[in-house]
């Protein structure tokens, strides 16, 4: 492998690692306040695809030059659609967790992770069934983005979309660590990952954190998915379990809770799957890379910042 | 309880009446089964499939078979572009449904599997698209309307080194799908016997559901590749170039017939234009019987038909022509698909608006290829035809 070929998928991992980073994110968060694993997360990170066409179509026809009502530069719809879809895709969290989890909370962890799996299948039919089975070509809302002159550097090419897609991913990291380390909410969320049973008789609602909880996961989804839309145009019902469940492996693989972990497990796994790829036929590229994973968890079963005995939420 | 127990019981009575809705037949309808992926990764590929039987269904509302009227009726099974799922399809079209014929499935990963089926439960199947030598290799049972691809892979090895002057190829393929993975080695073969041994420097495969193909891309760029062969199909295609145009890759990129949906140009956009594909017939400057069929493909549905719907057309008339010539229904149904099965691998040629097929002892056609150029519109213009030697 040449110098070249080795920092070209350095950048090609970086890009990849956002989206497992994002979505695994809302794994871990979620089972570190509720002890919880939300097998629905994947398909929460579809309905966000959906949605961020849907706010996209909208928005190009209510701002974009020449047609809109008012004219807004190409990057303030990117802005506006990314934040609306995070929003609409936070009620989407807090409606599985309303109609979904609240009323199984005290029932054997089992039954709410089936309850997941079967959220997820109805998100996914429901999909179909309302727009068909014909796939939907995301737009493109920084046109001209692709056929710019791209920057590279000793030709290995960057790309204006890869610059957007991690940047974008890393604020919105830096944000959340600031909102769960900084914020009185926060606080309440980690106050409630240590024990709860305990923390609600403080004055602490355990209704509200969860659903906040649900939302905040549920958000970087819907950011992940809008992101992700402009990387892979082509959306369908089922895009979002191979990304889920690859991204619950990253969650995993960070250590149960854990928002740093998460995070760089998710770049990790991009890393490995596209050198697996690269060194390796890429036949055998998810065989090589998740055998990779296994050995690590055999050597670390709590994953890289796991702790052994407690998976509370954490930075 | 005494709620819940109506509920049941309403549900229950409104599952019988859709079964008993579902029934019907009898000694004097044909049946004929269709078995498309509806739903799935390429439900364009349903969608024509249906469009084009339905078409027909209207043209044929009765066949005279022996002087006797039937009613035909046609059953259409969803095989959501899987390959378990096209299996069941056909179980259930030939021993739930008990249907004559069956045409379909699409595509070679669907086909391969479901012909195993027909054959196995000695019922007659024609495949409209399928173009892997697996579907009909010793299956008495099975047929087809496309070309092959140990014909296809070197149409194309040759059109790329005549065309481009290419020496060293690249090829990226799904290698969990029957039709890909076959279609690709073909090529490789073929390219091999040109330009020998090594002269494909980049072979790299992917699993369906993939989205990202950054690391097989970069490693293909800086292969030296003189030109990269996709046979994926449309959906992939629309992923797959626009992240080869984005890490660079500017020389020529070749597809194959798994191409030639509507959908294409739609998901795609402008990376793909300038790039040509091998196909069974163009739309575009048509004349005659498939001028005829665009036209009203187009008025009734909206949109030009695609090679799908064009090959299911002539799958169609082939099992009319079959019926036609075994001349007598018993209402034997296991007498009858013998009847059909004998009079269809008795066709020698047969005219249909995919062009003139003769065919082979194995129940596959020869006929001729059609190279396709996506123009600046975004349309597929004709560029060139091949046919195989000693045809025109």
């Amino acid at each position: 492998m040449s110098a070249t070929e080795f920092f070209q998928n350095v950048v090609n991992a970086l890009q990849w690692g956002s989206f497992y980073a994002l979505i695994a994110l809302g794994y871990s968060m979620v089972y570190g306040v509720l002890l919880l694993f939300n097998f629905a997360h994947g398909d929460i990170f579809m309905v966000g695809a959906y949605i961020g066409f849907f706010v996209a179509t909208a928005f190009l026809a209510l701002f974009a030059s020449g047609v809109g009502i008012i004219t807004l530069p190409s990057w303030a719809i990117l802005v506006l659609v990314i934040l609306a879809t995070m929003f609409l895709t936070s009620f989407v969290g807090m409606a599985v967790e309303r109609i979904g989890y609240r009323p199984l909370r005290h029932a054997p962890r089992a039954s709410a992770a089936i309850t997941g799996l079967m959220i997820g299948i109805i998100f996914e039919t429901s999909i179909l069934a309302m727009f068909g089975a014909q796939r939907m070509k995301f737009p493109e809302l920084l046109p001209g983005l692709a056929s710019a002159s791209q920057p590279t550097f000793g030709g290995v090419i960057i790309s204006w979309q890869k610059i957007l897609i991690v940047g974008v991913a890393l604020v919105l990291m830096l944000l959340l660590q600031w909102f769960v380390s900084n914020t009185k909410w926060g606080m309440a969320m980690r106050a409630m990952a240590f024990d709860f049973a305990a923390v609600p008789l403080m004055g602490v609602p355990l209704n509200r954190i969860a659903a906040l909880t649900f939302a905040l996961g549920s958000a970087l989804a819907g950011a992940a998915a809008v992101l992700y839309s402009m990387a892979y145009p082509v959306l369908d019902p089922y895009m979002g379990i191979t990304v889920g469940w690859k991204a619950f492996v990253a969650a995993i693989l960070g250590g149960r809770g854990s928002i740093k972990g998460a995070a760089l497990a998710g770049f990790l796994l991009g890393f490995i799957e596209i050198f697996a790829a690269t060194v390796f036929p890429s036949t055998y590229r998810d065989l090589i890379a998740y055998s990779i994973i296994l050995i690590i968890l055999v050597f670390r079963p709590h994953g890289m910042f796991g702790e052994e005995h407690t998976a509370r939420l954490r930075l | 309880m005494l709620k819940r127990v109506l509920v049941v019981m309403v549900l229950l009575g409104a599952l019988a009446l859709l079964l008993a809705a579902c029934g019907g037949g009898g000694p004097d309808t044909i049946k004929i089964g269709i078995n498309a992926p509806l739903t799935g990764d390429i439900p364009k590929v349903g969608e024509g499939t249906k469009y084009a039987a339905e078409m027909w269904l209207e043209d044929n509302p009765e066949l005279e078979v022996g002087g006797k009227k039937y009613k035909v009726e046609l059953v259409i099974e969803d095989n959501e572009s899987k390959a378990e799922s096209a299996a069941k399809a056909n179980t259930k079209l030939i021993t739930q449904d008990e249907v004559l014929v069956i045409v379909g499935p699409q595509s070679s990963k669907q086909a391969v599997p479901a012909g195993g089926v027909a054959n196995d439960l000695k019922t007659p199947m024609i495949s409209p698209w399928s173009t892997n030598p697996k579907t009909t290799k010793d299956r008495p049972w099975v047929f087809r309307t496309p070309f092959l691809d140990p014909f296809q892979g070197p149409v194309l090895a040759k059109f790329a080194t005549e065309e481009f002057g290419a020496e060293k190829a690249a090829v990226l393929y799904d290698v969990a799908s029957d039709y890909p993975k076959g279609l690709a080695e073909y090529f490789k073969k073929a390219w091999e016997e040109i330009h020998g041994p090594g002269s494909v420097v980049a072979f790299e495969s992917f699993t369906t559901k993939d989205t990202d193909f950054s690391a097989q891309l970069t490693k293909i760029k800086n292969s030296g590749a003189d030109v990269l062969f996709l046979p994926q199909y449309y959906n992939e295609v629309a992923l797959i170039v626009p992240q080869a145009r984005q890490l660079g890759w500017d020389k020529p990129i070749l597809g194959s017939d798994s191409w030639g949906s509507a959908e294409l140009t739609k998901l795609c956009g402008e990376p793909c234009y300038g790039s040509f594909f091998s196909t069974h017939y163009v739309a575009k400057g048509a004349k005659g019987a498939t001028k005829e069929f665009i036209d009203r493909y187009q008025a009734k549905y909206g949109y030009v038909p695609d090679d799908v719907a064009a090959l299911t057309w002539d799958a169609m008339n082939i099992v009319k022509k079959a019926i036609q010539d075994c001349g007598k229904i018993t209402g034997d149904i296991e007498k009858d698909r013998q009847c059909v099965r004998d009079a269809m691998a008795n066709i020698k040629e047969f005219e249909g608006i995919t062009g003139k097929m003769s065919f082979n002892e194995q129940g596959d056609p020869i006929k001729c290829a059609v190279i396709v150029r996506i123009n600046d519109q975004g349309e597929f213009e004709f560029y060139k035809q091949v046919c195989p030697e000693g045809m025109q």
